[in-house]
């Protein structure tokens, strides 16, 4: 075996431990998740907050859309298009950002309640928050992702930052997936 | 400055200067919000939060995953450690270092837990008030409770780390940084736990339930935190198993063919990966209600206060398992080496770990059966309860058919080991009442389960964490620990032990209320908890017995470099201590692992012929 492939065998086993540790992690963090939806039931039943539900949508479809464009991106660095794999991440960053910007610079601002008003107010401040900073964290990631990306870091054969990162990316957009309709669509507005 | 080489001085100074420095940040924030700039209480959390940081980096912690974000190629190994006892005091990769920072730490924790239950079990010595103020006894009785689970959770760390790379035969871990993370991240957690002390202290006990604890002093929010952390910590620890003992094993070692401390291991690793989050998150919502006045847990916003309790227990009964599966695992690894034995139903046992880890999670809401939850539930929790006996049924099952007419040794470790079976089995028989609804209604809250959770945990943790302290010294030192102190240790601790509990239990079935600094004379017990205090010290007397035996024997103990057990285990069949990286070459796995006593079987082949040779 020449030193070049035997580090490609090495990298591959690498790989496939971090994958299993990255779906592992995963599995935790929905537990998080889990447990908030939990507590939203538990506290509110058959209600929901009263939100501002164009509001809800465009946030939803903006997440959504971003999935797609980290999705792009990680396809495009497997085929070693770097140049639709920096378009790509730079897009899912910034609509990141977007839902960001539309959860907490909006919807915390107008929503009809604060977060010591009664359990809504709670349940809703804390699961927002609670998506919202993995939403953070997965900017933060996509940044680093970026900027590595740039230097030209990644390549065809290695690039399990960019896997890693989407599919965090993923993950945080299908917590939101089943937050969306428990904070926004079902049951009746508890007024 | 050579101190500051030392990578746990660097993060204390770093926690010290990161926590004055998030509470500047914190009031400087409120000042701009035009806020009243001081609030103790966020100010405090914001620091705290920093500090952990701020520790973090200042050990380095996080080095290598800066350089990493920065774009640097990082290598996992960064070369031999320094030599001499300055590698523990500092991050090091090596499962086996990581290992023993684990155990010290367990070690030192279980002491300070110990004192503060010495303290108050002196105040109880007699009715009326001593020398504590209820308070102080609150807060040692709350700490006594939460140093002893965060020394329990670093104790079973100790065992994982260091032994299911080496019974494996992986070379390291499957994410060594990880690792290291998870152990650094106790140290300012264990801070934060006990500087509640100085913070006018907590009133609720270690489950902090609400709404006292929404209500408590500031030093709740510490208690918090630092809980929460060392519970990050379990969850990255247990990751780091399971990916470890699913992808490092060695050719020919399928899952039936591992030790079975590896099965326990793993069982235990799934419990911690997932429903830690719970109590992390109950804890969170906690903090959270006291900063932004939330209204979770406070009825007159709408909250529920049995919420909380259903988060908080959903992991803290698993959490009793993560804290007997490994000790449990221990049990069955060195009945057979000191019966010369078969191991009896190696699968069974196998099984029943990840029975009772998978049946742990139906199990929670038995705590709340007097707590004003929803009536319906409480028969399916007591059915789901008793369940649990089975898989542990099958365990002493298979370790009375692993001594049965087995040639019993008795050192040391093995003293231990049957010290935890008869131990555990006492805990076993005293748990169905407290699962059982009609029972519980009347032992709820009495001294009756604190013998009985006394009883499960030295029989499930302290007693093989014991076994396996006196069992693996030799692998990790070189020496062996002086059999004489060993067996001292062994024989004032039982008895003790037995008076305790037992007294416990008997004063509890007769009304002795738990978590109270005082209690009536005209109910009787004075007496008796003059003779548990006297036997808790006489079990205090043995640890120190224990404590000096390790400082001695580290240096001065007997050389042991072979196979001191005579046991089957790969780690065995390689020096003492174990080399930097393990295993020269890897083993092969050609038989079973517990075929003691079948002449010509071999476990482990350790100079397999190579492929490629």
């Amino acid at each position: 075996m020449s030193a070049d492939t035997a580090h490609m065998t090495d990298y591959k086993f690498k790989l496939s431990n971090n994958r299993l540790g990255l779906w592992l992690f995963i599995l935790s963090d929905s537990f998080v998740f889990g447990g908030l939806l939990v507590t939203r039931y538990y506290l509110l039943g058959g209600h929901r907050p009263e939100l501002d539900q164009m509001l809800g949508l465009i946030v939803t479809s903006v997440l959504l859309v971003s999935s797609f464009f980290m999705n792009r991106a990680e396809t495009a660095i497997a085929h070693g298009d770097r140049q639709n794999f920096i378009v790509s991440t730079a897009i899912t960053m910034i609509l990141g950002i977007g839902f960001l910007v539309g959860v907490i610079g909006f919807e915390w601002r107008t929503a009809p309640f604060g977060p010591s008003d009664g359990a809504a107010g709670s349940v809703f401040y804390m699961m927002t928050g609670m998506h919202a900073f993995h939403v953070l964290t997965g900017v933060l990631f996509l940044f680093v992702v970026l900027r590595n990306g740039l230097r030209g870091r990644y390549s065809a054969e290695r690039h399990w930052a960019v896997e890693a990162c989407a599919n965090y990316w993923h993950f945080v957009d299908v917590v939101w997936i089943f937050f969306y309709p428990a904070l926004y669509l079902l049951g009746t507005p508890a007024g | 400055m050579k101190i500051l080489k030392l990578g746990i001085i660097r993060g204390v100074i770093a926690q010290i200067v990161g926590t004055a420095a998030g509470v500047g940040l914190v009031t400087g924030l409120r000042a701009l919000m035009g806020l009243p700039a001081w609030a103790a209480e966020p100010a405090a959390v914001g620091g705290a939060l920093i500090g952990i940081i701020c520790f973090l980096a200042g050990v380095g912690a996080l080095t290598d995953w800066w350089k990493w974000a920065l774009g640097e190629e990082v290598e996992d190994h960064h070369g031999p450690d320094p030599r001499g006892w300055e590698r523990y005091f500092g991050v090091s990769v090596d499962h086996k270092v990581i290992g023993i920072q684990y155990g010290v730490t367990s070690v030192a924790l279980l002491l300070v837990a110990g004192s503060f239950a010495l303290t108050f079990r002196t105040e109880l010595v007699a009715s009326g008030i001593q020398f504590l103020s209820p308070a102080l006894y609150n807060t040692l009785m709350g700490l006594h409770g939460i140093v002893m689970i965060a020394a329990i959770l670093l104790g079973v760390g100790a065992m994982s780390n260091y032994l299911v790379p080496l019974m494996i035969g992986a070379r390291d871990m499957a994410f060594p940084r990880l690792n290291a993370f998870a152990y650094w991240v106790n140290v300012p957690g264990a801070v934060l736990v006990v500087s509640t002390l100085f913070l006018g202290g907590f009133d609720t006990g270690w489950t902090g339930y609400p709404p006292l604890s929404a209500r408590a002093p500031l030093a709740m929010q510490m208690f918090f935190l630092g809980v929460y952390v060392v519970g990050l910590s379990s969850i990255l620890g247990s990751l780091n198993i399971i990916v470890t003992t699913l992808r490092m094993r060695a050719p020919g070692m399928n899952m039936f063919r591992m030790p079975i401390f590896v099965w326990a291991s793993f069982a235990t690793a799934l419990i911690g990966l997932t429903a830690t989050q719970l109590i992390g998150l109950s804890f969170q919502m906690v903090m959270i209600q006291r900063l932004f006045g939330m209204g979770f847990f406070d009825p007159e916003k709408g909250g529920n206060v049995i919420l909380f309790q259903h988060l908080f227990w959903f992991y803290s009964h698993p959490a009793v398992y993560v804290f007997i599966l490994p000790g449990l695992g221990i049990v069955s690894e060195l009945l057979p080496v000191f019966a010369r034995k078969p191991l009896f139903g190696y699968k069974w046992i196998a099984m029943s770990s990840l029975a009772i880890a998978l049946v742990g999670f139906l199990v929670w809401a038995h705590h709340m059966f007097t707590a004003g939850m929803e009536e319906y539930l409480r028969v399916p929790f007591m059915y789901a309860t008793l369940l649990v006996a089975v898989p542990t049924g099958v365990k002493f099952f298979s370790w009375v058919g692993t001594i049965w007419r087995g040639k019993l040794e008795f050192p040391t470790p093995m003293l231990f080991t049957l010290g935890a079976v008869v131990v555990f089995l006492f805990g076993g028989l005293t748990g169905p009442p407290n699962g059982t609804v009609a029972t519980d209604l009347h032992l709820h809250d009495t001294y009756w389960v604190v013998g009985h959770f006394h009883n499960t945990m030295f029989g499930g943790f302290v007693y093989p964490f014991f076994a396996s302290i006196y069992y693996w010294f030799p692998k990790i030192t070189g020496r062996k620990l002086d059999e004489r102190l060993g067996k001292i240790h062994f024989w004032l601790m039982t008895p003790a032990f037995w008076v305790m509990t037992f007294g416990m239990m008997w004063i509890g079935l007769l009304g002795m209320r738990r978590r109270i600094a005082d209690y009536d004379p005209a109910q009787g017990f004075d007496g008796v908890h003059l003779v548990l205090t006297i036997a808790a010290f006489v079990l205090a007397t043995s640890i120190l017995v224990f404590v000096i035996n390790l400082i001695f024997s580290v240096k001065g103990g007997e050389a042991a470099e072979g196979n001191v057990w005579r046991s089957r285990s790969p780690e065995w069949q390689i020096a003492s201590p174990a080399p930097e990286h393990n295993y020269d070459r890897p083993f092969k796995v050609v038989g079973e692992p517990y075929d003691y006593g079948l002449p010509g079987s071999t476990y482990v082949d350790m100079n397999p012929a190579m492929a490629g040779d």
